[in-house]
Order: C-alpha cells, then sequence, then structure tokens
C-alpha cells in the first residue's frame, strides 16, 4: 500500500526540460516510476526520448493531467519560478506537488502553500529530496537502487541522513521513505507522515528523522503520544551547532534557546520513542525493536 | 541575514516609519560633528547583531559634541559577546512616556506571519511572555490579505496599544513584504511626551533566499566576522567555523550536522560545519579542503561522504584530484559509504598518500579523526 505515492501514480515533472529535470526523469523512469509527461510552455507538443521511453511535453498542468490522468507532479524548476509552479498544479487539482526546488524565498512558500492548501492539494517539500515507494515509484531525487521494499516507513528533513539510514537498514526494506525538507515552512510535516504510515498496513515500524530549527519534533512527539500506536525510533542532528548559525538547510538555525536538538530528543524520549546518538545507533534500535516485535 | 539597527532604520524610514534623527559613523572624530548637526546631545549606539548592548556598555548618553566623540572612541572596537563593534549610530535623544513592542515573525508551525505586540515594550519580549504572558498580544496574519488598517486596529486593539500605532503596524507589515523579511520588529515604539510615535530601535532578518530579487544588499553586505567564514564564503562554500580541533567536510546538510555530533560524541571537538552537496567535485573537494587546512587550529580533518546520486568512485576521484591541488598537512580521514563504495575505497588505496586513512563506517572514522586530534 505504502503513503502517498504507488506503482499506480502517474508523475508530472514540471522543469524536466531543464538539466536536472532531465538526469533525474531518466532516474525516475529507471526506478519505475510511471512518468507520463513534462510541463514546458515553450516546448510543448514534443517528446523527449529517455532510453526506451518517449515522454510527452504539456504546455500546462492542467493540459497533462487532462491528456494522462497525472495525479503527482514533481517540481524542479528554478526558485524565481517555484510559486508560479505550485499555484498553477493546485490550480489544475492536482493531488500531490513534491518540490524539490532550493532556495525559494519564504514569502513565496507561505504563499504557495496557503494557495495549495484552499485547493486540496497536498505540497511535499520544498527544498526536498522528495518520496520513494521502493520497488513502486520514485518521485524526487533519493536514489532507488539502495533498498528495497520493506516494512519500514521513514520520514526526515534531511536527504542524506535518508540515504544513510535506509543504507544502514537495506536488509529490512522500506515501505515509503518521504524527506520532507529542510526549510522554515515546509507543506508536508512529521505529523502528516505519523498519520499516513500509522494507517498504512505495510508500515510496521516508523523512523522520524528531525534536525535543529522550529519545533516540529516536538509537536511530532505530543502527536506520536495521541495517535500513534506503532513503535517509532527516532535520529535527531545538531546537537554540536551553535545558537544563530544556518547549518546548510535554511530552516536549521537555534534561535536563542528554541529549536535545539536536545529540546527535541527529550520531547521524543519522554513519550517512549527510542532515540539514537548515532545514524548506526539508530539502525541497531530499529533492529532491536523489530526483534522485539518478531 | 540579521541587518544593523542603523540597516533596519533606514529601511523604516524608506516605508514611512518615523525614527529620531540619526547618522552612523565608524570615527569618532566623524561623531563629534553628527552630534553637533544633531543638536549637540545624542545618544551613542554600538551596532553589533545581537542583544544586551545596553547592558554590556554598548549605549550610552553624550551631552555635547566633545563628549560624544569620547564615547565613541570607547564604544568602537569594544567587544559584545565576541562581536566587535566596528560601527556606531549616534541619535537625536527623544523624552519617552510610553514605550510599545511590535513585530512580525514567521511562525514556522503555522506556515505564515503573525504579529506580536505588547504596550509593555523596551524589553526582551521572550521576558515580557514569560513573566505577564497576557501583556503579549500574538495575531495570526493571512499572507493573502496581509495587514490592512482593519487588520492593524485589530492587533493594536489586542495589545492595548493607542491607535496612533496603526498606521506603524500597516507600513512595518509593508517592510516585511517588500524587502523579503522574515523577522521585522521595533521595540521600543515609543511615544514621546509630545506625542510623536517613533521607532527607537529595530530588527530585520532578511531572507537569504530572496537575495535574487532584493539587488540592494549584495554579497558584500554580509560582514564575516570570522576571517575563514569570509574566505569560505567568497569561494561559494556553505561553512561555518566552530570552536574544535576536528574539520568536517560532508556531503548534505543533515548528515554533515550528524557528523558534528558524532565527533563530538568521541570526545573531539568540531572544528566547522562544511557541506559540499551532492556533486563533491574535486574543485569544491579541494576548495574545502584549502579552508579548512588554513585554519590553526584543526589538528585532523574528517570528510564524510554518503555516496547517494554521485557515486563513491566519483567521490573518491575528486579528493584524488584535490590532494593534487592542495597541500595536505594534517591527518585526513576518510569514510566513504553507500553506492559503488568498495570502488571508491581502492581509488584511495592506490593513491597511498601517507597522510590519508580510510575507515569504513561513520562511527569508526569519527573515533579515529577524534583520536588524531586529541593526541598531539
Amino acid at each position: 500500500m505504502a503513503i502517498y505515492l504507488t506503482k499506480e501514480s502517474k508523475v508530472l515533472v514540471q522543469g524536466m526540460t531543464g538539466g536536472e529535470g532531465m538526469k533525474h526523469t531518466r532516474r525516475m523512469l529507471a526506478a519505475g516510476t510511471d512518468v507520463v509527461g513534462g510541463v514546458n510552455p515553450r516546448k510543448a507538443g514534443r517528446t523527449v526520448d529517455f532510453d526506451d521511453r518517449a515522454v510527452p511535453v504539456f504546455g500546462s498542468v492542467a493540459e497533462g493531467m487532462e491528456a494522462t490522468g497525472a495525479d503527482v507532479t514533481v517540481v524542479f524548476v528554478p526558485p524565481a519560478f517555484a510559486k508560479a509552479a505550485v499555484v498553477e498544479a493546485a490550480d489544475a487539482g492536482i493531488g500531490l506537488a513534491v518540490v524539490i526546488t532550493e532556495g525559494i524565498p519564504v514569502h513565496d512558500a507561505v504563499a504557495f502553500h496557503a494557495h495549495a492548501k484552499s485547493k486540496g492539494t497536498r505540497v511535499i517539500g520544498p527544498n526536498c529530496p522528495g518520496l520513494i515507494t521502493p520497488g513502486q515509484s520514485n518521485a524526487g531525487i533519493i536514489p532507488s537502487d539502495i533498498t528495497k521494499s520493506g516494512r519500514i516507513g521513514l520520514v526526515s528533513k534531511s536527504g542524506t541522513l535518508t540515504y544513510q539510514l535506509m543504507y544502514e537498514l537495506q536488509d529490512i526494506g522500506f515501505s515509503t521513505c518521504v524527506g520532507i525538507g529542510g526549510d522554515p515552512v515546509v507543506g508536508t510535516t512529521h505529523i502528516d507522515c505519523l498519520a499516513a504510515f500509522q494507517d498504512d498496513a505495510d508500515t510496521e515500524l516508523i523512523v522520524l528523522i528531525g534536525e535543529i530549527g522550529g519545533d516540529a519534533e516536538e509537536r511530532a512527539a505530543a502527536y506520536i503520544q495521541e495517535h500513534v500506536t506503532k513503535p517509532v525510533v527516532g535520529y535527531i542532528a545538531g546537537f554540536t551547532a551553535p545558537e544563530g548559525k544556518t547549518m546548510g538547510h535554511a530552516g536549521a538555525i537555534v534561535s536563542g534557546s528554541s529549536g535545539t536538538a536536545q529540546a527535541k530528543r527529550e520531547a521524543l524520549e519522554a513519550v517512549g520513542v527510542r532515540v539514537g546518538s548515532t545514524p548506526t545507533e539508530t539502525a541497531k534500535l530499529v533492529l532491536a525493536r523489530l526483534e522485539e516485535q518478531g | 541575514m540579521d541587518l544593523y539597527e542603523h540597516q533596519a532604520r533606514e529601511l523604516f524610514e524608506e516605508h514611512g516609519i518615523v525614527a529620531p534623527r540619526a547618522a552612523v559613523t565608524d570615527s569618532p572624530k566623524e561623531a563629534r560633528g553628527i552630534a553637533r548637526t544633531l543638536g549637540g546631545q545624542v545618544v551613542v549606539k554600538a551596532q553589533v547583531k545581537t542583544g544586551g548592548r545596553g547592558k554590556a556598555g554598548g549605549v550610552k548618553f553624550a551631552a555635547d559634541p566633545a563628549a560624544a566623540e569620547l564615547t565613541a572612541r570607547q564604544i568602537l572596537g569594544m567587544d559584545i559577546k565576541g562581536h566587535t563593534v566596528r560601527k556606531v549610530m549616534l541619535a537625536e535623544p527623544v523624552e519617552i512616556e510610553s514605550e510599545y513592542y511590535v513585530s512580525y515573525v514567521l511562525d514556522r508551525a503555522a506556515g505564515t506571519f503573525l504579529a506580536i505586540a505588547s504596550a509593555e515594550g523596551g524589553m526582551e519580549i521572550e521576558e515580557v511572555a514569560t513573566a505577564r504572558p497576557e501583556a503579549v498580544a500574538r495575531i495570526p496574519v493571512d499572507p493573502a490579505e496581509g495587514v490592512t488598517s482593519a487588520k492593524a486596529a485589530e492587533i493594536a486593539e489586542a495589545a492595548a496599544l493607542p491607535p496612533q500605532t496603526v498606521d506603524v503596524l500597516v507600513r512595518l507589515w509593508d517592510v516585511l513584504v517588500r524587502e523579503d523579511a522574515l523577522l521585522v520588529e521595533v521595540n521600543p515604539l515609543v511615544r514621546t511626551k509630545q506625542g510623536h510615535i517613533l521607532a527607537l530601535d529595530g530588527k530585520v532578518t532578511l531572507d537569504d533566499n530572496a537575495r535574487f530579487r532584493q539587488a540592494r544588499w549584495g554579497a558584500d553586505e554580509v560582514e564575516h566576522d570570522d576571517r575563514l567564514e569570509a574566505a569560505a564564503a567568497a569561494k561559494g562554500l556553505n561553512y561555518v567555523k566552530l570552536d574544535g580541533e576536528v574539520g568536517i567536510i560532508g556531503n548534505g546538510a543533515g548528515l554533515v550536522m550528524s557528523t558534528l555530533d558524532v565527533v563530538a560524541g568521541c570526545g573531539a571537538r568540531p572544528a566547522n560545519f562544511l557541506d559540499i552537496g551532492g556533486g563533491a567535485s574535486a574543485q569544491i573537494m579541494a576548495d574545502g579542503l584549502s579552508v579548512i587546512l588554513s585554519d590553526p587550529a584543526v589538528k585532523s580533518v574528517f570528510v564524510n561522504v554518503f555516496g547517494g546520486i554521485t557515486a563513491c568512485d566519483a567521490v573518491a576521484e575528486g579528493i584524488v584530484q584535490a590532494l593534487d591541488a592542495v597541500q595536505l598537512t594534517k591527518p585526513l580521514v576518510v569514510r566513504l559509504d553507500g553506492n559503488n563504495a568498495a570502488r571508491g575505497r581502492t581509488v584511495l588505496d592506490e593513491r597511498a598518500h601517507p597522510l590519508v586513512q580510510q575507515a569504513t563506517t561513520m562511527d569508526g572514522a569519527a573515533a579515529r579523526a577524534a583520536q588524531l586530534a586529541t593526541a598531539n
């Protein structure tokens, strides 16, 4: 079953004809994703050949959806055009917009998140690696050859930490891995993914990866206590980050005494989530927990 | 990027928010002249991007131009919480009747902006919020509607601010939106004995992601207190200087933050944060190594790469090329994992650099790098 993305998903790529769009569309197709079209008004009507598959380019998301029945779009357009791209996708009524683009102004993100919400479009990202349901579909830039389909669900603010955990737990496999992004404002939160994994029959255990900045992890902890009965194993990055410095991700910043890794870890542990001190230790906690379950 | 008070003041004035007359300088002599044009009496204020200036002696009253020069000389060069004072702002003193607090701040969880206002301004708003939460009004702002006069009136009323502040609240929203700010704060906003509303001090944080459309705040506006951060920024590197002895290079912000933690867990301190991104080319590896090796505090370097989109053999080739371009002076521990890890390790083994060693796990490599840094 997985969450948000399955082999039935029909995927459009906004910005497919750009460098990153081409590279990752090829990779998505190789991973089995049903990429049904690209969107670029200046190249509408053409097709782009990817190895053994010719992918049509549409003039708009609406046209692409009408012609193909697409229900997911992956956005690779540059930061200055991202707001218009997401608004267009939401107006067309797409169910899921995965925004890979890094560096989108926060005012633009605030605007497109509000718009997408009003149209019923789920946004994942921005500044995220996307999501993968191994063996079925891959929407974004997560490497598809790290691991296979399995019973762990993963939600993370960080791309490379996602890959690291997927790698360490490659023998168990994952239902779906969702990179929600490292920007201050993201469309899909840890809580959204926890709720979806809780309801997903294929997911037995949830890995939650967080980092400094904001209070999304503290909120997730409160949600877990109330609503999640499946085991959750956590990892938090940024214990050594100094106050007031942005650590790579736009949202990764400790402001005064808020947003610290310590507070996040304590909040999670207080509701019974085991939190690893390193990615490797986190993977071991997952294995131990799965063994207890049998 | 945080702005200095005098830059924030400039933005406020451009958007019609009135502030006391003021000018900024880095010279005590000039300070004397400025005081003269402002009428003799001035407040001399250290320009630093940190709170608590007043307590640290960075804000002082000067009764005449000669005193202004003397005070400026005392404050310039002062260290306030690790920030060196390079400029002072001289402002005309005002007779304060009441002090208020107003700000718009990004509410990350709600995904929108929040108006925060209080009739008890002048101190840190967190302190007011802790001591008397009922004195602080928090009103969400719909981004599509913004702050209209009606919305501003709602905010002012909720915080028990006088009606005269409504205009300031509307204009302050204008600053937030037009300047692509993540935070605009006036603290205190004052009413003078003469009944004027003035912005006495302000704070503005601009969105770095919006720099492409906010031409006036060029890269040269960003002042790096740290020499290494300045050098890294000039090379386009995502680098933050820390107070340790293990230099860190990794790919991906989350993995690098995690690497710092793991090194700290091994009893050493990370010397920096450096994210070289997914590509990890030879050039960026060489640039990163040269910045880290020029840090005298660094005793060892830990390169921690997970090969995802870029396979480890390509990363290893990049490291080998970087080793030809940069003279390695300190031991380097490399951990390659993920795609084509075995091939990547072979590439490094074949280079057989005497100062380079490999470890197969992140934890093992961190322990080795920490040991090398603390041993000598």
